[in-house]
Parts: structure tokens; sequence; C-alpha cells
């Protein structure tokens, strides 16, 4: 005789139920909460290294969305490129991280920051100055694992309630 | 059984339990109106947020907890934003029927608590047809919705209000049949009376009434599982599709007026009402009725939405059957046994309800057996 025909199976979802009532939600405050982004994160934004680059502009050719726009000049004094202008339309970007992978000297990083929305169009070309790393634009560990292993590792929403259910 | 004639013992009826409150007919009559306007406005807001608070842990998230502290303010949020709202008309629509529904489905929620007693004898008329005047004014809200899904000339308002209608012609019957078990232990139909004579809650004497009546006041006020006139994700919002602004206000303060009066109900047939040890009266009345809409957030959490042939097959199988043999027991045990303790009654009954419940599953078919039930 199976009581799962006889109620029994609404009793026991009810005790589920009320079961979640008493333990912590699996959910995370979001402005006031953050977890740990991924160390490899494809971050919104690109960071260019000015000192490494040689303006070989592989990435911009690399770059399937063609969001990378780099103009150089001849310096036949010291036998290399100057870069003259180096702009990123990161409204183009697809954060697939090509041109990172493509990079012979370096030069280029995903970023690790989020939260990079604006207002208007034009304000999400970046170029020059605005590309070099800053203490708010972080750099990701993103194919370049030494840099990686120096940021901290990620927190699983998962982790932290386990890690709060099992403190009540 | 003298039935004494209600028209004229009405004012003698509310002397049978004399108000403490200010003096005079029309003092009380004032007093009681106020207060229970503001009981319901109050309570409605209250509960919404215990549902949606309730609802949101029980499905491990945290609910609205934004406005005011711990989310208090929501509900107050949700009210202003409704009523800025801007009140759309149908170009179709039956401007007159459109405009009447939200009204006449709302003051029969109000009129049932004239009845309800907060505590020993507080309640604005004591009549001594009490429940029997629930039954006949909560039946009109069903006019409101129909007049609604009606108006509206929306096809999902109308299927929506169709499905009301349905199912709370089938679902007043299991709950009438209930109460009259209730009736015959307490020999009374004033709500006080009913309370006065619960020496054991009714919840114990009357297991199968409560369970019977629970299911069938969950259908009859379209709670999940029942809810399936205003399906949001079959019929839009059902009857209440083509409404906006105030009127759709007036129609979710019905949604939640009806639980909390339903709620009320329930504590006042099964749980005792205002009676408890310790707390005042009508402290305990508000902490079981409370309690009572908290199992129905429960069962909304936990249950899936039933079909419509599911919905009539309980109806019409399970419930019905089962509360007049519930109807049946009862009247034999007070007739044949009138003197003995309720506490025999209490053990017999309960295992009586769980034999009952156990057969009629076996029983249950939908479509002769040929559908999963």
């Amino acid at each position: 005789m199976k009581f799962e025909n006889y109620g029994i199976g609404i009793i026991k979802g009810m005790a589920v139920t009320i079961s979640h009532l008493f333990r912590h939600p699996t959910v995370s405050q979001f402005p006031e909460q953050r977890l740990n982004i991924s160390r490899r994160s494809r971050g919104n934004e690109l960071v260019w290294s000015r000192e490494k680059c040689t303006g070989c502009a592989t990435c911009a050719k690399a770059c399937p969305q063609g969001a990378i726009e780099i103009i150089t000049s001849t310096n036949l004094k010291e036998n290399k490129y100057e870069v003259e202008k180096y702009k990123v339309d990161t409204g183009y970007c697809i954060q697939c991280g090509l041109c990172v992978e493509a990079c012979p000297y370096d030069a280029l990083f995903m970023g690790y920051s989020y939260e990079r929305a604006k207002y208007r169009r034009n304000d999400l070309i970046q170029a020059d100055d605005e590309l070099l790393e800053s203490p708010e634009r972080p750099v990701s560990g993103y194919f370049h694992p030494e840099i990686a292993e120096k940021l901290p590792k990620q927190t699983l929403l998962v982790e932290k309630v386990t890690e709060k259910r099992k403190q009540e | 059984m003298v039935i004494p004639d209600f028209a004229l013992n009405a004012p003698l009826a509310m002397q049978v339990t004399p108000a403490d409150w200010p003096g005079g007919y029309w003092w009380h009559w004032l007093f009681f109106t106020i207060i229970i306007i503001a009981f319901v406005l109050i309570m409605v807001m209250g509960v919404i947020y215990i549902e949606r608070r309730g609802m949101g842990r029980m499905q491990s998230r945290l609910g609205p907890n934004r406005t005011g502290p711990f989310g208090l303010l929501q509900p107050v949020a949700d009210a202003i934003k409704v009523l800025l709202k801007e009140n759309i008309v149908p170009a179709t629509a039956d401007k007159v029927v459109h405009w009447l529904a939200p009204i006449i489905a709302f003051s029969p929620v109000l009129m049932i608590f004239a009845v309800i007693p907060f505590q020993n004898g507080a309640l604005l008329a004591d009549l001594n047809i009490g429940i029997l005047y629930i039954i006949a004014v909560s039946s009109v809200a069903t006019v409101g919705v129909f007049m609604a899904g009606w108006g509206s000339s929306n096809k999902y308002s109308l299927l929506g209000a169709m499905r009301n209608v349905a199912a709370i012609v089938s679902y007043e019957i299991p709950l009438a049949l209930t109460i009259v078990g209730v009736i015959i232990f307490s020999g009374s139909l004033s709500m006080n009376q009913i309370v006065v004579a619960q020496d054991i809650p009714y919840i114990l004497v009357q297991p199968l009434g409560f369970l019977l009546f629970f299911i069938a006041a969950s259908a009859e006020i379209n709670r999940s599982p029942f809810d399936l006139m205003e399906a949001d994700s079959e019929l839009t919002a059902g009857f209440h599709t083509e409404y906006s602004g105030m009127k759709f206000a007036m129609f979710y303060l019905v949604e939640y007026a009806e639980a909390i009066a339903m709620s009320a109900i329930i504590t006042t047939l099964f749980l005792s009402g205002w009676r408890g040890p310790f707390l005042p009266p009508w402290l305990w009345f508000l902490i079981k009725t409370l309690v009572v809409f908290f199992v129905m957030v429960w069962t909304r959490t936990t249950l899936p939405r039933v079909r419509i042939d599911q919905l009539m097959a309980l109806a019409w199988k399970f419930l019905f059957p089962l509360a007049l043999v519930n109807l049946f027991i009862t009247a034999i045990e007070v007739i044949f046994w009138p003197d003995i303790s309720q506490w025999i009654f209490v053990g017999v009954n309960i295992v009586i309800a769980a034999l009952l419940v156990i057969l009629w599953s076996k029983l249950f078919k939908i479509g002769w057996g040929r559908l999963e039930v």
C-alpha cells in the first residue's frame, strides 16, 4: 500500500517548504554584499599597457568585431612604431578575449572590473590613457595565470550559503 | 427545536451578550463599523506582507526587503503606486457593469466581518443566524467577479469568471455541509454562541470537517492550488485582466480581504475563536487568524495548480460525499451520546477521519480511471 496516494505526498511537500522557511535563503543582496567574481573574468573593458605595446596591430586584426583602432607612425631613429592612437569601442566588444590571446607582447589584458555601464554611447569609446591600468581598472587573470594567482579566489553563492546554514 | 423569528429577535439577540463598549445602539454601530473597516484595511496590508515574505523564504528568496525596515512599507508603496495609475476602460466594455463590479465584489467581504466576534460580544451584530448570513453574503462576491469578467469583453476575463462561478457553485455545498457539522455540536447558528460552546476547539472534535472546510474555503476564495480562475500563466490574470488603477486595487483588496474573512471564519468555527489563556481575547483571535492565513500561504507555496476537471472532481467526488458522511456521523454522535465527554469524540473522530480519507482516496478517480489524478 503506497501512502503517497492518500495525502502523504502533500504532507511531505509541506515539510519541505516549511524547512526552507527556517534556513538561510540562497541569495546575496548585491549592492551591499558582493561575491568575488571569477579570477579569469573577461570584464567589461580592456586594459592596455603603453610600455609593452609595439604597435604591431595584431590585436586589431584578431578582433572579430573590428572594435580596436590603432594608428601608428614610424620612428626611423629607433627602428620601431610609435603608437599615436589606440582606440577601443567597448560598445562593439563581445568580450571574446581573442585580442588578449593574440598579443605577442602581453600588452593587452581583459579587465577585472564590472558595473561599467555608461549613460551615453560615446562614453563607451575609450582611447589611449583611458585604457591604462589603474586601481579602478584592475587587470583580470584571463590568459595570464601569473596574474590570476594574485587575485582573490572566486566565492560561489552555494559555498557561502552552506557555510551560513552550518552556523545556524 | 424552535426556530426563532429573526426579524423579531434581531435587536433582542444583540442584547444577549451585552458589549462593554460605549452604550447605545448607534454608538455601537458606528464604533464597530470603523473598527471593521480599519481592521480589514490594515490586516490586508499586513497579510500581503506576510504572504510575500513567507512565500519568499519558503522559495529560498528574501521577499520584499527594500521599502522601510524589513520591507514593511512595501504594501503601502504598492497601494500608492496602484492608486496613482491610470484608470483604463476597454472601448468595447460594458461601462456600467465594468464600473460596478469591484464594488459588488468588495462590499460582501466587508459585510462578512459584521458577524465575526473579535471577543465575547464584541461584534457589529450578534445575529442568531450568523453563519447562515455569512454563507449567503459571501456568495454575492461571485456576482461581482462574473460582472468583471463579462463587463471587460475579453475572452480570458470571461473564461476566468466562468471558471470562478463553476468552482464556487460546487464548493459552496461541501462548505455549507461541514458548517452544519459544527452547528450540530454547538447547537447555535450565532457566531458568538459557537465560540462560547467550544470548550474543545472543534478542529479536534471535527477533524474531517476542518480538513474539508479548509479545502473548500481555499477554493472558494481562489487561493492556490485552486486559483485557476486567475491563473497568471493561463489567463493572464483571469477576470481582472482589463482592470487597472483603483478598480484593480479593489479586486486585489477583495482577494486578501476574502482570505482574512475565511481565516477569521475558520478561527471562529474550528479554533475556538477568541478563547484562550493568558492573552486578551482579541489578541488570541488575531493570532489564530494569522496562523490560519499562514497555513494558506504554506499550501500556496507547496501545491501546484489543479486542472479544471480535477477541481470539479475533487468537489463532487471527494469533498461532497465526505462532507455528507461527516455530517451523518456527527448527527449520530450528538443524538445517541449527547451527554458523554466530547474528548471521546475527539479520538473516535480522528480515527474515522483518517480511515475515510484513505478509503476515499482509493475510490477517487477521474474519467472512470482513464485519467491520471
